[in-house]
């Protein structure tokens, strides 16, 4: 298939990696900082193709994994009340909330229904005069321009009983972030390649520059990954810090303008959680003046659920690679995907998940 | 990793039954081995076959049971009637036996259109005809208004095996060669685009179709057949998976072996599924001796249904036991896991 068949060649990815060996002559730990390249790095097993000297770490790009506790209990409330049809991605269905989770609150009888774009939660409430819609808009910024549409149409069509309860986050903040710590060990970046396609990539020249850091946007195909990591360790190697863009099929320096500027007109940059890594400055967005009446938290009145993380789940140390899931007393026994402690359990974008799903029985 | 230890499965979470407890995955697992399957023990029902193989009076009976509460009930390459007949001759063809007699049971929900059930009763009655059974005996139940979803079928079904043929799991052997019929996760996907109202430029049909005349064929030729399994529900991998445990021998299958209609690939790409757990509705797993494997082929390359059989893998000795590993493109090996219940869209 175009684009997909290319660039899952095992000959190509056999020259890359044979490429990586040739090249590597020290110890390297590079961050892919997506949750969709973790997926597919583990369930390719592309780590085990690449000499012992590279760690990869794996990111905190999985949108379900750093929605906090807080904003699944609200989604939790609102979803409960009666007038209510609640729409959601499907993969946060199933994250865990401080009591349960919206999969359980579906089957006691709440209106909780998948949706596969923003836009048909806007459909659903056009059709359901009667009922309030609410629309559960999560994800970096590869999902906030849809929602973003979403907000802007239900403005210009004064839909009154359509809402959105918000919790968009961004990339560069929570990569700054990383690189701040004192604990952290990376040394090169994997950029995300799908949050770049909208946002282009001019915003990590700065940051490169200052930490003196490899990034590298990159796809998720094998070759991809394969291809974006040896540009990584070429970089660090030769002691250069650029940012690269591997993804050049898809991603351009400058992004998508148009969607961009639905982002800017529809919402603030806003300090926010995130779910095992604490607050983050300027890493959140939230509905902006113009759309406060159409902010699900201020109409259901649940601004104020502000619940603490369990100290069980360790997800914030996998979420900033200082752990492999694995190495968390919990994995495996008491967090499992039928019985996650914490997001990172849940989403198949999950570090946690995804260790549990391919990697469980390594021995093998 | 290495010191990883498999782990019993964890007591149900659920105070409820969820969604989850009927997609084929491990939740289905732990509700059957928890509730269902202690209650109702015994010789017959722990073969955990498509179908019961019963002895009676001298001859071996297949007998099996299925319910069908697809939606939509229209969908490109069938509807639930025929699927509702075709799922249970399929279920009788994998335990070896010739399909004779069908039930049928319609609970339908009260202001349902009459010309939609006759629609599917005569689809019902073709698929029968087309496979030379019975529809022998029936129900009609009518719920009120919101207690169904149109209608639900539920068919039962009798076949007869013959005397000298043993198709079952426990016959699986180390050294079998596992071939696959045709490609995979047709039905799954034209479900969800249909469902879901997807404008995708592709008109991807559900593989639904009645497996048993295919089957009578091949028990007609020379191949010792050690088992068979349709691959509905959770897909290759679950099906596969679900052998591995009951058989308790390893699985090892090979993904560029694994045939998938190019379109197939892209929604399932696109929706972030992955389409090992997507379900079928004309396509079986079938295990033979090693040395039979190109005449098993060569037969199944014979008949319109098995035009794509594969060979996708092999019974090993592998341990540990009852699992299911798959060579990826890359060369790597990674162990197939069942998923908690049906997959659910990702965000991104």
């Amino acid at each position: 298939m175009n684009y997909l068949d290319e660039f899952r060649d095992p000959a190509t990815a056999k020259k890359i990696t044979a490429a990586i060996k040739a090249i590597t002559t020290q110890p390297w730990n590079i961050m892919e900082v997506c949750g969709g390249q973790t997926h597919s790095i583990i369930k390719h097993g592309i780590d085990q193709l690449l000499p012992d000297e590279i760690k990869l770490i794996h990111g905190p790009g999985c949108p379900v994994c750093v929605t906090p506790l807080a904003y699944i209990d609200k989604a939790l409330a609102i979803a409960a009340q009666p007038e209510v049809i609640f729409c959601s991605f499907g993969d946060m269905l199933r994250v865990p909330g401080s009591h349960h989770d919206l999969l359980s609150l579906k089957a006691q009888g709440a209106d909780i229904r998948i949706v596969y774009s923003p836009l048909d939660a806007l459909a659903i409430a056009k059709i359901n005069p009667d009922k309030q819609v609410v629309f559960f808009g999560v994800g970096f910024e590869t999902t906030a321009p849809t929602t973003a549409l979403t907000a802007y149409q239900a403005k210009q069509q004064k839909l009154d009983n359509f809402s959105l309860l918000i919790c968009h986050v961004r990339v560069p903040p929570v990569m700054q972030a990383l690189l701040d710590s004192p604990d952290t060990q990376v040394q090169g970046f994997l950029g995300a390649g799908h949050v770049c396609s909208i946002m282009g990539y001019h915003e990590y020249l700065p940051l490169s520059a200052h930490h003196k850091i490899p990034i590298v946007i990159t796809g998720f195909e094998p070759v991809d990954i394969l291809h974006g990591l040896y540009l990584c360790i070429k970089q660090l190697e030769e002691k250069r810090y650029q940012v690269e863009n591997q993804y050049s099929r898809v991603v351009k320096e400058q992004g998508n303008q148009p969607a961009q500027q639905l982002i800017s007109q529809v919402f603030d940059v806003v300090n926010q959680s995130w779910r095992g890594l604490g607050e983050i400055a300027a890493s959140g967005l939230s509905l902006n003046a113009d759309y406060a009446d159409w902010n699900a938290e201020q109409r259901f009145a649940v601004a104020a659920i502000n619940t603490e993380e369990p100290a069980a789940c360790r997800s914030g140390e996998v979420l900033q690679g200082l752990i492999k899931p694995a190495q968390c007393a919990e994995f495996g026994t008491m967090c499992t995907p039928e019985h996650p402690l914490g997001a990172t359990m849940v989403s198949s974008e999950g570090a946690c998940a995804a260790y549990y799903r391919y990697r469980r029985h390594q021995h093998v | 990793m290495s010191d990883l230890k498999l782990n019993c499965p964890l007591p149900l979470q659920y105070e409820q039954i969820v969604m989850a407890h009927g997609g084929g995955g491990r939740l289905m697992q732990q509700l059957l081995d928890s509730i269902i399957q202690p209650v109702f023990s015994n010789p017959l029902l722990n073969q955990k076959h498509d179908s019961a193989v019963l002895n009676v009076n001298g001859s071996k009976l297949a007998f099996t049971t299925d319910s069908y509460v697809v939606k939509p009930l229209f969908f490109p390459g069938g509807d639930i009637g025929k699927m509702s007949v075709c799922g249970t001759l399929n279920d009788l063809a994998m335990s070896g036996a010739l399909p004779l007699y069908l039930s049928c049971a319609l609970i339908i929900e009260e202001g349902f259109a009459i010309k939609d059930l006759q629609r599917i009763v005569k689809s019902m009655q073709l698929a029968a005809q087309q496979a030379g059974v019975l529809i022998v005996t029936g129900d009609t139940k009518v719920v009120d208004h919101g207690s169904g979803d149109g209608i639900y079928i539920n068919t039962a079904g009798i076949g007869l095996i013959d005397t000298n043929i043993s198709v079952s799991p426990a016959n699986i052997q180390v050294g079998d060669s596992i071939i696959i019929n045709s490609d995979i996760a047709r039905h799954g996907i034209a479900i969800m685009l249909e469902r879901e109202g997807m404008n995708f430029d592709s008109s991807i049909a559900s593989d639904c179709a009645d497996l048993s005349g295919l089957v009578q064929d091949l028990l007609k030729i020379d191949i010792d057949i050690h088992c068979m399994r349709d691959l509905t529900r959770g897909g290759l991998a679950s099906g596969l998976i679900e052998l591995a445990t009951s058989s308790g021998h390893a699985i090892a299958i090979n993904e560029t072996a694994l045939p998938i209609h190019q379109d197939v690939n892209s929604a399932c790409e696109i929706l972030g599924f992955d389409p090992l757990y997507i379900a079928n509705e004309g396509c079986f797993a079938l295990f033979v001796p090693q040395t039979q494997t190109a005449q098993a082929l060569s037969a199944l390359h014979r008949h319109p249904l098995s035009q794509q059989a594969s060979h996708i893998g092999t019974v090993t000795a592998t341990h540990p036991k009852g699992i299911v590993t798959l060579q990826t493109t890359m060369g790597i090996s990674r162990v197939l896991d069942l998923l908690s219940g049906e997959q659910l869209p990702r965000i991104c």
